[in-house]
């Protein structure tokens, strides 16, 4: 197994190593007895190091969600260990357990759900105050809340009102004001945008970068959307059914991918051009398979069309190259089979024009 | 129908009254789609994207509804046929897949019954030859085995295939216009570029006209001829793919075309959000209705409607927008070579009037991250 996953150099603020998740499968009404397991996530190992942005990508039930619920101990992991400054997390329960929760705070998909319809914003917002008893004074807790609520861009006036007066965009911003509320030191942002209209992502997706860069947030993105994810993140890992397939820097990951299922996904995404986005688009057939019953191996080998005979057997590790880039795979993507499939403005082959 | 266009459709509007006041969803709306080609609409939710194709089929007629305006697909008035009429040509002629295709598939009939069903009801044949050309379409859309799967349940079917079966449904009796609205919304990326590419290939093979109704500017530029963008209700601009993305027109399409990330660009550090929200459809802005959300308005937009009107020298594209053409060329060349909208401010206010700088404040409705 492989664990080294940070970038040359730099100790990592929070780390997964060999990260397991399974969900049993039961069956019976009165006595249930286990029939399987839906293996959500399957020994993933990565680290983030303090102030970057780490992507995690891939498709439904590839594991991305569980991964960072594992990662807050939202859930405890079935085997593998989330270290926190080095500690190990697991350990932690009670108080320690809620101070942990000082040092990492999530966002959430649906601004919709995760707000509370029956209280106003200003005890939203102040409800991690609550929990951790800070700030108890009423003056002292509302003037922090307007401030929290100016800093993302909300009136502060609007303090007493419900969340159902705000649109999508507000409320996420509610969301994200809840979250920063403790000045925590990991945001973990999963899918924060893709429960609202495009004209509204991009302002939520600049508040995350501006109190990034304000508040030295080290933050993990997650999201299914390539192009949000290519600009938000320095670095990115590729999720396939439980396991991450790549791991790399930005620029390596979608200038020059070496997973055939990183290539593939980039090579699905519709360019808004009716010029430029001219490529080959490498078509996978089929769908994902179930996560409770993964292909053997190589888990993308049913799918993918570089398959060997090596891929059905034996399993590829997350290998390094030296540079910080991870892939596991027996075959990697060539520079030649890269530019044929993605938009030249991508791999950074010849273009025309670059508006 | 001697060389018209297959569908037609004038001046519609759509009103829907609430106990909140009416809800103008759609506005005026007027487009039309020639055989073999495709129309992407471009919109926000709220923007009556939908509710404008709903109509089409006659999916919005209750008594609390107002419609008026005409269309005609192949000569014959849609608004006023009778439900009868309307139901001979729903499903025969003129199709449609919903977005969700988890709901929109009945969970207790098999997906072969479902299929069968839309066979019947509209040709008089016999359940075996039904069934068989079921299978036939399940072989069409690409779904494997589908001598087995033609007795299965969509739960059984992935997300993937339920989208598959209900392009399978909808093409069962090879409509001429097929209305897909957002069809790949639900489904991941891969998934995405595998119904695009199935719904161009039958397409192409069976010659029908297709209107696409999306948020995803990619989706449209990879599948449609022509697009308009739609704005609280109305068309705002309306033109072939390349006019709209090489040069649009509307401050509205420029600010979508700005806001979201593109893999086909080098990566910027700041996206450009168009500030504010989309209007209430029942309290509408004065005006220019996006004028609160502009950032080049002008005292007078919030006074004078625009219509959407031919862009000068532009064959087929329309715009409804106050600022004058020339103005709209400079700004958007501006935007193109990376200039702020807050530096091309000024160049719509010089225009206007007599050395009047007039520039209203856009309105901050929501502040502009």
């Amino acid at each position: 197994m492989t664990t080294a996953p940070a970038p040359p150099g730099a100790t990592p603020l929070l780390e997964a190593r060999n990260l397991v998740k399974h969900f049993p499968i039961t069956t019976g009404i009165i006595f249930q007895h286990r029939i399987g397991a839906v293996k959500a996530v399957d020994d993933v190992s990565f680290g983030v190091t303090a102030g970057e942005t780490l992507g995690i990508v891939g498709e439904t039930g590839c594991g991305k969600s569980t991964t960072a619920r594992l990662l807050v101990r939202l859930l405890d992991p079935t085997a593998g260990s989330v270290l926190f400054q080095g500690e190990d997390i697991g350990e932690r329960k009670g108080a320690g357990l809620k101070a942990l929760h000082r040092e990492m705070q999530m966002v959430f998909q649906d601004p919709y759900s995760s707000l509370n319809p029956r209280k106003t914003v200003g005890s939203i917002i102040a409800e991690p105050f609550a929990i951790h008893g800070l700030h108890k004074g009423q003056g002292e807790r509302k003037r922090r809340v307007q401030g929290l609520m100016d800093r993302v861009g909300l009136n502060p006036e609007h303090y007493n009102r419900y969340p159902h007066e705000f649109s999508g965009g507000q409320r996420q911003r509610i969301g994200v004001a809840r979250a920063v509320a403790l000045e925590p030191k990991v945001l973990i942002a999963d899918e924060p945008v893709s429960a609202l209209d495009v004209s509204i992502q991009a302002q939520v997706l600049n508040l995350l970068k501006r109190l990034q860069r304000e508040m030295g947030l080290t933050l993990i993105f997650i999201a299914h959307d390539l192009s949000v994810v290519r600009h938000m993140c320095d670095r990115v890992a590729v999720m396939y059914l439980g396991k991450i397939v790549e791991l790399a820097s930005n620029e390596a990951l979608y200038g020059s991918p070496r997973h055939p299922y990183t290539g593939a996904l980039l090579s699905a995404v519709p360019v808004p051009d009716p010029r430029g986005g001219k490529r080959e688009r490498a078509l996978l057939s089929g769908d994902v398979p179930s996560p409770a019953n993964p292909p053997p191996a190589c888990r993308f080998h049913t799918r993918c069309p570089k398959v060997q005979e090596r891929c059905r057997t034996e399993e590829p590790l997350l290998d390094g190259n030296g540079s910080g880039s991870q892939v596991a795979c027996h075959f990697p993507l060539t520079r030649a089979e890269v530019e044929l499939m993605l938009p030249a403005a991508l791999t950074g082959a010849q273009v025309s024009s670059s508006t | 129908m001697a060389g018209g266009p297959l569908l037609q459709v004038e001046d519609l509007r759509v009103q829907f009254v609430t106990d909140d006041g009416v809800v103008h969803a759609v506005d005026g709306v007027s487009y039309t789609v020639d055989a073999g080609r495709t129309l992407g609409i471009v919109g926000e939710s709220g923007s009556g994207k939908t509710v404008s194709s709903l109509t089409t089929m006659g999916l919005t007629r209750g008594r609390s509804t107002r419609i008026s305006g005409r269309i005609t697909f192949e000569g014959q008035e849609l608004l006023t046929a009778s439900a009868e009429e309307l139901r001979r040509i729903r499903g025969d002629e003129i199709a449609m897949i919903f977005q969700d295709p988890l709901s929109s598939l009945h969970p207790f009939y098999k997906v072969g019954t479902q299929l069968s069903e839309a066979v019947r009801t509209h040709r008089d044949v016999s359940k075996a030859v039904a069934r068989d050309r079921a299978i036939e379409m399940l072989e069409l859309v690409g779904i494997p085995d589908p001598a087995r799967r033609v007795d299965q349940y969509p739960h059984e079917f992935s997300g993937g295939m339920r989208q598959r079966a209900m392009i399978a449904m909808a093409l069962a009796n090879e409509p001429k216009l097929l209305i897909a609205d957002e069809p790949t919304t639900a489904l991941d990326v891969t998934v995405q570029a595998q119904i695009l590419a199935l719904l161009d290939d039958l397409q192409r093979r069976l010659g029908m006209a297709i209107i696409i109704i999306t948020h995803d500017l990619g989706v449209v530029a990879e599948t449609a001829d022509e697009i308009a963008v739609m704005y609280a209700g109305r068309i705002v601009e309306h033109g072939s793919v390349g006019q709209i993305f090489n040069s649009p027109e509307h401050p509205y399409t420029w600010g979508l075309l700005k806001s979201i990330p593109r893999m086909d660009t080098t990566r910027d550090d700041e996206l450009v959000p168009i500030s504010g929200r989309p209007p209430s459809l029942i309290h509408r802005p004065g005006g220019c209705f996006f004028h609160p959300r502009c950032p080049y308005v002008q005292e007078s937009h919030r006074r004078i409607d625009p219509k959407l009107e031919q862009v000068p020298s532009d064959v087929g594209h329309e715009v409804a927008c106050l600022l004058a053409p020339e103005v709209r060329v400079s700004i958007w060349n501006g935007l193109r070579s990376g200039l702020s909208s807050d530096s091309l401010r000024g160049l719509a206010a010089e225009v206007d009037g007599a050395g009047r700088a007039t520039a209203a404040e856009p309105v901050a409705g929501e502040a502009g991250e």
